[in-house]
Formats: structure tokens, C-alpha cells, sequence
């Protein structure tokens, strides 16, 4: 299987500090990768570093290559475009003070799409496919912040799937999340497997266990080992790995 | 003494304290209401001036300093909301971005008699504008620009990091998100600031000394290259330059002055509260 996301030999610095040294991983289509790693592993800098968010602090450095479907992310692809394709959801749920129809709307529309009718239909689709549609689709000009915390976070996702990504990156999706929401979000990832390739990063074991393909794990800004999750899960090949899942540290 | 008898006396002195401040805003008040509201009548407002100012209204000097109020944000509020908006959204911190910096700070600083006598040289001599409505409002724009810049860069950067990163994530330019999140968002702050700074401007006299404002001009401008009356000149002539007016006339002019002002920094509270209570994060 051709890979979607490839990193080699990924450095990340800020300010001349080392954060995350000589990544190489490959991110396969359509499968859900799980990244877990205690606090400080780098596992988010990682996520950040695939649609290029670092670009805003001007501290930040790097070296290796990315690429996307074998385009150079950083010399070959326009970062707007990288961002439409590899969109992100953040950790805490962040609609913007707009109405929930408009914050769906705010992507398409920031990449040219005026017509109503296909707003609409995208509204309907997006929100839909998180999942959140039957809950909010008799008030979509109500502000998104009236919204409860899980159904937020099912907006923002709606709100990535809008742009019409390729690969949805997810910053620790749940965090905030009660049980039952984050049941909903981890159905809403589930469904989205058969269009999107996707990549959690998560602070929960268990979640990785429950809805990814393939976990990596990270320590100190290394990657220490990536394969099949029930593998990963049951016998891994490193001793860390291990001790992290098992609860020793971290 | 006890420490409970300290704290008691130094409580009531703190207290006291406080309200002498705001005695000097009382008595102003007071004596300005008490010996010019006699005078405000409609022809007081809608008349021009007759008899050496001695007798008729003050109507060109309030439509002046309407002129020079409306003149002074045409040119104040795009150019200091545009260099906010550089400054906050766009800027990255270097020497140059901190000499900027500095510089507004300073142009706060300056005492407005230098604006006067800068608007004088530049806009009324060297550009040969001559002491116009334009010339006067270019003037206190400059004033005002340092207001307008620090309110709108403070509401820019009120508005949350996060909602830009949401912005950048989904594949916003930079312009896109400033304009569709950041500055929507900002606009409260920054019409509050803009007519806070405004009222000042509106009150003051030295920067129209020299670049507009007319000792007696009887008559409504026809163009922004006339000179007109203003309120604070006028109150300042008939004070001290004409002898014999009548006070209720002197009062009335400053309690009309007063009022304008007042108004224009209670509607940008009632606007900061009004938008406070309509905001969604």
C-alpha cells in the first residue's frame, strides 16, 4: 500500500531546542493512526508539524522531509492548500462565535464556494457524518456556543470534513469529553474511515485500543516503535512500550 | 491601637479620600449647569452669533466642531485601524516593529500645542491647504491616531489565539482570517476606543488655534477648505477676548461643549456594555 503521509528523518526544534528527533513513519490511506506518548513525547508537535501549524510561531525550525501522496509538504505544496487537504481538530472543542450553520460554512466558503444550495448540502453532509445532524438541524442559526461540549466537538469535526480534507488530524479529540460523547466522536471516526485517513493523538490508552488501526508510540520526542495495534497492544517490541501501556509511567 | 482600630481609620481615610475625587467633578458640573442652562434655548443653538457674540446663538461653532469631529475619524479610524491591524496580526517583533512602537507611545505624549504649531507648518503652510476644516481635522487626526491604534491593537489582541489557529487550520490566508474572524470579533473595542478618542479631540483647542478654527465667522462653511468656528475656540474667545458677554452666554457655550462630550463617552459605555453582553465566548 502506497503511503499517504511519510516523514524522514522529521527534526523539530524551537528555539534551537530539540522537540522531536529523526521521526520516519509512514501513514497509510484510510486507516486510523494512533499516536500515544506520555506528556512532553512529542506526539502533538509531530501532528502539528503534517499540516504546518508550526509555521505561525517563529521559533519554530526543522529538518527531514514530509511528504503527502510523495509531495515535498514544505517545498512543493502551497500551505494553504496542505491545510485544505490535512485539516486538524483540535483538543478542546473551539467553534468559532459564529452561528453552527456558518462555522460548517467557514471553510468552503474561505476556499470560494458562494452558492447557497451547496452550502446547504454540505451543512447537511458534514453534519451528518459526525453525527451531530438529528441533534441541531432544527437550529443551525443558533450560535455554536449554546452547544454542550461533546456536541461542540462534533461540530468542529463537521466543520473539518467541510473543507473536504484528505487526511483529518485529531489533537487529543476527547479530552474534555464526557464517556458518552466521546462514544460519539469515536463512532463518528469510525464511520469516517472509509473516505479519510486519520490521525489521534491521545492521551488515552484505551482509545487507541478501541478505534485505531495502528498505534506509534512516542518518548522524548522519539518514536520508539509503530505497528499493528492489537500487536502494539498485546506484544510490543520494546520494553517502554511496554511499561507505558501498562501504566508503569507516564 | 489595636490592629481593628487601624483598620477602621485607615478604611473611612481611604473612603474619604475617594470621594474628594470626585467632589472637583461635582462642583464643575454644578456651577457650569447652574449658570449656563438659562441660556440653552433653541434659538441659543440654532442661531449665529450676532453682536459681537454679545447676543444670538452658537450654531456655526457646534456644526464646526461636528465637522472637525466627523473630518477627524474619516481620517484617523482606517489609518489607525490598519496599522493595529499590522501591528498585531501581521508584524513579527523586530527593531523596526519596536521603534513603531515606541513612537506611538510618544505621539500620545506630545503636548497638543505642538500639534497645533505641526499642522500649522505641514498641513496650513507647506501643503498650502491654508487653515481649512481639512487642514484642522488632518491635524487632530494625528492626535487622535496614537487613541485609535493602542484600543484597536488591545481588542485585536483580546480576540482569542485559538479562533485564528481554527481559522489557519481550515486554510485561511492570513487576510481571511483577520478579516472574517479576528476584526468582526475586535469591532467593539475598537468603536469604543475610537470615540473615546474622538471626544477628546472634540474638546480640544490648541491643535485648531492655527489650522481652522475662526474667530467670528457668521456663517455655515461652504467647503473643507473654509475655516469655521469650533466650540472650545469659542469659548475661549468669548472668555478672555471680547469683553462685556454676557456669563449665561459664556456658560452656556461650555455647558453645550460639556454636553457633547458626555454624551459621546456615555453612548461608547453603553456600546462597551451592550456588546459585552452580546458576546458569544
Amino acid at each position: 500500500m502506497v503511503a499517504k503521509i511519510r516523514a524522514e528523518d522529521l527534526e523539530v526544534f524551537f528555539e534551537k531546542r530539540k522537540f522531536l528527533g529523526k521521526v520516519k513513519l509512514e501513514i497509510e490511506t484510510n486507516e486510523i493512526l494512533a499516536i500515544i506518548g506520555p506528556a512532553n513525547s512529542g506526539k502533538t508537535t509531530f501532528l502539528k508539524t503534517l499540516n504546518r501549524m508550526h509555521d505561525l510561531n517563529p521559533e519554530f525550525s526543522m529538518q527531514g522531509r514530509v511528504y503527502l501522496d510523495g509531495q515535498d509538504i514544505f517545498r512543493e505544496i502551497d500551505v494553504l492548500t496542505l491545510r485544505k487537504r490535512v485539516a486538524m481538530v483540535f483538543a478542546l472543542p473551539l467553534p468559532l462565535p459564529m452561528s453552527i450553520y456558518d462555522n460548517v460554512t467557514y471553510g468552503p466558503r474561505i476556499h470560494g464556494i458562494k452558492n447557497k444550495a451547496q452550502l446547504d448540502e454540505i451543512v447537511e453532509r458534514c453534519l451528518k457524518g459526525s453525527y451531530l445532524w438529528e441533534e441541531v438541524k432544527d437550529r443551525l442559526n443558533t450560535p455554536a456556543f449554546n452547544l454542550s461540549g461533546g456536541q461542540q466537538q462534533r461540530l468542529c469535526i463537521s466543520r473539518t470534513l467541510a473543507v473536504d480534507p484528505e487526511v483529518i488530524l485529531y489533537d487529543e479529540p476527547c479530552s474534555g469529553l464526557d464517556p458518552i460523547s466521546t462514544a460519539k466522536v469515536e463512532d463518528a471516526m469510525r464511520m469516517l474511515k472509509q473516505k479519510y485517513t486519520q490521525v489521534l493523538v491521545t492521551n488515552n490508552t484505551k482509545q487507541a485500543a478501541r478505534i485505531s488501526d495502528r498505534t506509534a508510540f512516542f518518548l522524548m520526542g522519539e518514536l520508539i516503535e509503530i505497528g499493528p495495534t492489537s500487536k502494539i497492544f498485546t506484544k510490543p517490541e520494546d520494553k517502554r512500550t511496554d511499561d507505558y501501556i501498562a501504566g508503569r509511567f507516564g | 491601637m489595636n490592629a481593628k482600630q487601624i483598620q477602621n481609620i485607615m478604611f473611612w481615610l481611604m473612603a474619604a479620600i475617594t470621594v474628594l475625587i470626585i467632589l472637583p467633578v461635582i462642583i464643575i458640573f454644578s456651577i457650569i449647569i447652574f449658570n449656563g442652562y438659562s441660556a440653552l434655548s433653541p434659538e441659543f443653538i440654532f442661531a449665529i452669533p450676532r453682536m459681537g457674540m454679545k447676543a444670538g446663538g452658537i450654531f456655526p461653532a457646534i456644526i464646526g466642531t461636528l465637522y472637525l469631529i466627523l473630518g477627524t475619524m474619516l481620517f484617523s479610524l482606517p489609518l489607525g485601524v490598519l496599522a493595529a491591524i499590522y501591528l498585531t496580526e501581521y508584524a513579527t517583533e523586530n527593531w523596526l516593529t519596536r521603534i513603531i512602537e515606541i513612537a506611538i507611545v510618544n505621539l500620545a505624549g506630545v503636548p497638543s500645542i505642538v500639534y497645533g504649531l505641526f499642522g500649522l507648518g505641514l498641513f496650513v503652510m507647506f501643503l498650502n491647504i491654508g487653515a481649512s476644516i481639512l487642514a484642522g481635522s488632518l491635524t487632530l487626526a494625528i492626535m487622535t491616531l496614537p487613541v485609535i491604534i493602542t484600543a484597536s491593537r488591545e481588542a485585536l489582541m483580546a480576540v482569542p489565539k485559538s479562533f485564528r489557529e481554527v481559522s489557519y487550520s481550515l486554510g485561511a490566508s492570513r487576510w481571511q482570517t483577520v478579516s472574517k474572524v479576528v476584526l468582526p470579533n475586535a469591532i467593539p473595542g475598537i468603536i469604543t476606543g475610537t470615540i473615546l478618542g474622538l471626544s477628546r479631540a472634540a474638546g480640544e483647542t490648541a491643535p485648531i488655534l492655527f489650522t481652522v478654527a475662526a474667530f467670528y465667522l457668521p456663517k455655515l462653511p461652504a467647503s473643507i477648505f473654509d475655516q469655521v468656528m469650533a466650540l472650545p475656540y469659542h469659548i475661549y474667545v468669548l472668555s478672555t477676548q471680547v469683553p462685556n458677554v454676557p456669563e449665561r452666554i459664556q456658560y452656556g457655550t461650555i455647558l453645550v461643549l460639556i454636553l457633547m462630550v458626555f454624551i459621546m463617552n456615555i453612548s461608547a459605555a453603553y456600546l462597551r456594555a451592550y456588546f459585552r453582553k452580546r458576546k458569544l465566548w
